[in-house]
């Protein structure tokens, strides 16, 4: 996994609450036996004004020009600003893929959906929990004409930007670390081969059923 | 003395192999449930890392999401849709080279993981159960701690046996009293996810409780946990008692002989300690449920079927009123409309929330001797495996159904997420037995309704939504509604 370095990028602003893994990445994309790709049908059925399929040359499709991320204001956005309950339905990890290939690294939001929010840190992705205020006075920033750019910190847990105080946001001390240093946690898991071992010797003596 | 432990303690207790300092714990897991969807960028990272599968026995694998329903003896060469067919040899082709055992699509046992795991015996009381599926939640109703999880954390499992996990909080819902006849699991979890809403149960764990939830038949806990996740919930489950033992018992995977004897007395012990401590406690009247239908595009978007479409301008929250708004259009439907008439096109009687034997007689109790509208284009019955449908096949509800005018199938997801060519076409409305409702999961501009088995059977005979609760069952009426 790629190292999680400061960054400055603009924020591009998705005023809806309960945004559903399928809306992220609709299921006739998950087909493919693929991890990358996917950037181009991120929230494909808003994105376009056609139906997307897999195979299709995106480049080549009507876009909605009502949608944001079609708003030639949030172009090259990394930092993604959404509503309450973002990630929700179903486990799919094509949806932070899709974030990521878009080019997301940051997603703002005041709640998130718990599949989801572990699935990002384990691509690369940092969603960050915001205080309702934070999140309307980020919201009113980034409607402006001009975009609002915003850099995130991650070793100082920060969020500065023009127009605003600095906010401090919180992050478990173990994602932090793997984000910072690109760290896989099966390798991680793996240097304890011998806890694991312990555990199942310990426990197929008193559940011997579930090692049959 | 000991302290009071909840169910939840006890299955996160039995599974930590190592705690960090932060809190951050290493789990075991017993059983991992696979299926072509999630899992072909978890073998294909394993292979890439040089890994292999840390226990392949606790591995147990099915097609589900991408299979046809309709005749397929042509298998798996004769899948259609060519990128369906490739995942589906991509799990065969995984599951063959690394030596995991999978129902494959021919198989008799083949069905949806969530039908299949419990069916089996695969998933036990006790154990911590994962799949790269949402609704892995389904198997808490055997007292597990079974939760999903995304295809990196597939390959975690697959290549330690173990996930990185932070406890959860935990909750407690209690149904109390006893339901009403034709009161259903179904219209319970739907009550709950009414009460609390769709982010209600983030970041808990979810014990249901109450008279109305031992009432239940374990299939029934089987569609209630189902919907923890549609609660918010990534685990819900249900305290073992003598009807989880009686389940489980005599099942292909189930232990045997002295074995046996010591599962079940340490299963007996799987329930929250009198006066243990919750995160949260909240109370539902079982009694006062009534059959319940969703309205929106959301699970907590619900209503009793004898109420109306309820009216965004009654809403003070103004975000909570434009979402219903937003639902209303997508929906094609205007506040104030009794459910009841509501007309459909389409009736879905499956997927992992309801396609087990119960749900299917409960359906064909309804279908009995009865037709299906003239305005419902069609009407589907997909059994949720191979076992269930050959089960209702002995029993001749098969017959029922397609009498009646239903579809009957072959196993599979189908029209819950419409990834095979099961699906609505856009404005279509359906009353479907899935769990989610949300925009285009039944296919793109597709409208769906939830509602149990028997209010999906009726509203085919009615061509609209009607109240079970009014209708003769076992067709010994005139056949109208
Ligand atoms: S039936 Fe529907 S919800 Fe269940 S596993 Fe299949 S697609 Fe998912």
């Amino acid at each position: 996994m790629e190292k999680f370095e400061t960054f400055t990028g603009i924020v591009c602003p998705l005023d809806r609450s309960n945004v559903d893994t399928d809306a992220i990445i609709p299921k006739q994309f998950l087909k493919s036996i693929k991890r990358s790709g996917f950037g181009p049908n991120l929230f494909d059925e808003w994105r376009y004004l056609d139906h997307g399929e897999p195979g299709m040359d995106n480049s080549q499709r009507p876009l909605n020009p009502d949608f944001v991320l079609n708003d030639a204001r949030y172009q090259g956005a990394k930092i993604l600003l959404t509503s309450k309950n973002f990630g929700c339905g179903s486990s799919r990890e094509h949806a932070p893929w899709a974030l990521e290939d878009y080019g997301f690294r940051v997603i703002l939001a005041p709640s998130f959906a718990d599949i989801f929010f572990n699935n990002c840190f384990k691509n690369g992705i940092l969603p960050i929990v915001l205080k309702e205020e934070t999140v309307d006075e980020l919201f009113a920033l980034s409607g402006g004409p001009q975009a609002l750019e915003i850099t995130v910190d991650l070793q100082a847990q920060t969020l500065s930007y023009a127009g605003g105080e600095t906010v401090p946001f919180d992050v478990d001390p173990f994602r932090k670390h793997c984000l910072l240093n690109g760290l896989d946690d099966i390798g991680l898991t793996l240097e304890h081969v011998d806890d694991i071992r312990a555990y199942e010797a310990r426990r197929r003596s008193e559940a011997p059923w579930l090692f049959t | 003395m000991m302290s009071a432990k909840t169910l939840y303690d006890k299955l996160w207790e039995s599974h930590v192999v190592r705690t960090d300092e932060n809190g951050t714990a290493l789990i075991y897991i017993d059983r991992h449930l696979v299926h072509e969807v999630t899992s072909p960028q978890a073998f294909e990272g394993l292979r890439l890392a040089g890994r292999k599968p840390w226990r392949t026995g606790a591995n147990l694998a099915t097609p589900d999401h991408n299979v046809p329903t309709t005749e397929r003896s042509g298998g798996v060469s004769a899948i259609v849709d060519p990128i369906s067919r490739t995942q589906v040899e991509t799990l065969d082709d995984n599951c063959d080279s690394f030596g995991i055992t999978e129902f494959k699509m021919l198989d008799p046992r083949q069905g949806i993981v969530h039908v299949v795991g419990p069916e089996q015996g695969a998933t036990l009381p006790g154990m911590t159960v994962v799949c790269g599926d949402s609704h892995t939640s389904t198997h808490g109703a055997m007292g597990a701690l079974a939760f999903g999880i995304g295809t990196s954390e597939v390959e975690h499992a697959l290549a330690t046996q173990c996930l990185i996990q932070k406890k959860s909080k935990a909750m407690l819902i209690r149904v109390e009293g006893a339901v009403t006849p034709g009161i259903t699991a179904k219209d319970i979890v739907l009550a709950i996810i009414g009460e609390i809403g769709t982010a209600g149960g983030t970041g808990y764990a979810i014990e249901f409780a109450g008279q109305a939830i031992r009432d239940l038949s374990i299939e029934g806990r089987l569609t209630l946990c189902n919907m923890a996740i549609e609660a918010g919930a990534r685990a819900g489950f249900v305290a073992v008692d003598e009807k989880t033992i009686d389940y489980v018992k005599g099942r292909p995977y189930a232990p045997e002989g002295e074995n046996w004897e010591s599962a079940v007395s340490y299963w007996r012990n799987l329930h929250s300690d009198e006066g243990a401590v919750f995160d949260k406690e909240v109370v539902l009247d079982g009694s006062a449920i009534k059959p319940q239908v969703t309205w929106g595009t959301s699970p907590e978007m619900v209503v009793s079927v004898d109420e109306s479409v309820p009216d965004p301008v009654a809403e003070a929250d103004e975000v909570k009123a434009g979402g219903m708004r937003r639902a209303l259009e997508y929906m094609g439907l205007e506040a104030g409309t009794p459910i009841e008439q509501i007309k459909l096109d389409r009736i879905f009687i499956g997927s992992c929330t309801n396609s087990r034997i119960e749900d299917l007689r409960a359906a064909a109790d309804v279908a009995k001797g009865r037709q299906v509208a003239a305005n419902i284009k069609q009407a589907l019955v997909v059994p949720g495996s191979g076992l269930v449908k050959a089960q209702a096949e002995a029993e001749g509800l098969d017959k029922i159904f397609t009498e009646a005018g239903f579809e009957w199938r072959e196993p599979g997801c189908s029209m819950c997420l419409a990834m095979n060519a099961d699906r609505l076409e856009p404005g279509e409305r359906c009353a479907s037995t899935s769990n989610r409702n949300f925009e285009g999961r039944q296919g793109q501009g597709g409208r769906t309704h939830l509602v149990s088995p028997a209010m999906a059977a009726a509203a085919a005979v009615a061509g609209h939504f009607t109240d079970i609760s009014a209708l003769k069952l076992g067709g010994d009426d005139d056949g109208e509604i």
